[in-house]
């Protein structure tokens, strides 16, 4: 119970904290959002989905882990691409 | 128990491929963005404080399942089915405003990203609230024996998975698309 509140109440500040950045245009509000959007999931996946109480060889983790890896190439390397793409194009 | 931890996994192996597919979408999504003024700041934190409590009496309803308490089992997951449906009505508002002002996904690549990103989101929202309904009956039929708690395990995975997802979605959509 005081497990689950803890991190109800982190994701609240989180998302509480993105929507000021928002609201009053903070310098940095890209990369202070994505910090924010990183610590929210990281509190909720502690927190809720337990991934750090599993017992035994924590496959979940380790898959957890190599995923976000595989999601990051993609994102990450997707718009690295089509940035230089659009660098490139412009002399057009 | 081993068999159970064999099938969270496989569950979990599911979600992760399914974390791919969002992370294609969003890929396409910050590719195709455009400055929009489609955005409301109040609704998207509506949504997502809407969203988040569910997160959070889904994970209580799971506490209640691993007590073997049917009644705050039912309850909580119930509280929870409310929440989603809410989410779900104000996501189908916000869709129909934007189809409504010409903003629809044949308007534009952008628009075509945004309504495929959350719309696929919606959708799994509206798998989990089915799923939440069957299991609900479930519960009420056969009470918490070992593979109904197996199946709301894999619920309430699902259900703070879809909630993880639009931390993003609130982050890269609503949240960046509202700087100026």
């Amino acid at each position: 119970m005081t497990k689950r509140l803890i991190g109800f109440i982190a994701s609240l500040i989180f998302t509480l904290a993105a929507f000021f950045v928002i609201r009053y245009q903070m310098p940095y509000a890209i990369i202070t959002l994505l910090i924010l959007a990183v610590l929210q999931v990281t509190a909720q996946s502690i927190f809720f989905l337990h991934i750090l109480s599993e017992k035994g060889p924590r496959w979940n983790l380790h898959l957890f882990i190599s995923t976000i890896a595989i999601v990051i190439i993609i994102v990450g390397f997707t718009i690295w691409i089509m940035n230089h793409l659009n660098y490139n194009m412009m002399t057009m | 128990m081993i068999e159970d931890d064999t099938k969270i996994f496989g569950f979990w192996v599911y979600l992760m491929t399914d974390l791919i597919i969002f992370a294609v979408l969003f890929a396409a999504y910050v590719v195709l963005r455009e400055p929009t003024d489609l955005f409301q700041l109040p609704l998207a934190l509506a949504e997502t404080l809407i969203l988040l409590t569910s997160s959070f009496t889904c994970a209580l309803a799971l506490l209640s399942v691993h007590r073997l308490q049917k009644n705050w089992t039912i309850f909580w997951f119930t509280v929870t089915f409310a929440l989603g449906a809410a989410f779900l009505v104000l996501e189908f508002n916000e869709f129909h405003k934007f189809v409504q002002e010409g903003a629809s996904w044949q308007t534009s690549a952008f628009l075509s990203s945004f309504f495929a990103l959350v719309g696929t989101h919606g959708l799994h929202i509206s798998i989990g609230l089915l799923w939440m309904v069957v299991a609900l009956f479930q519960i009420g039929s056969r009470g918490l024996i070992p593979s109904n708690i197996s199946r709301l395990m894999r619920l309430a995975f699902f259900w703070h998975f879809l909630d993880i997802v639009w931390v993003f979605i609130f982050t890269v959509v609503y949240g960046m698309g509202l700087l100026k």
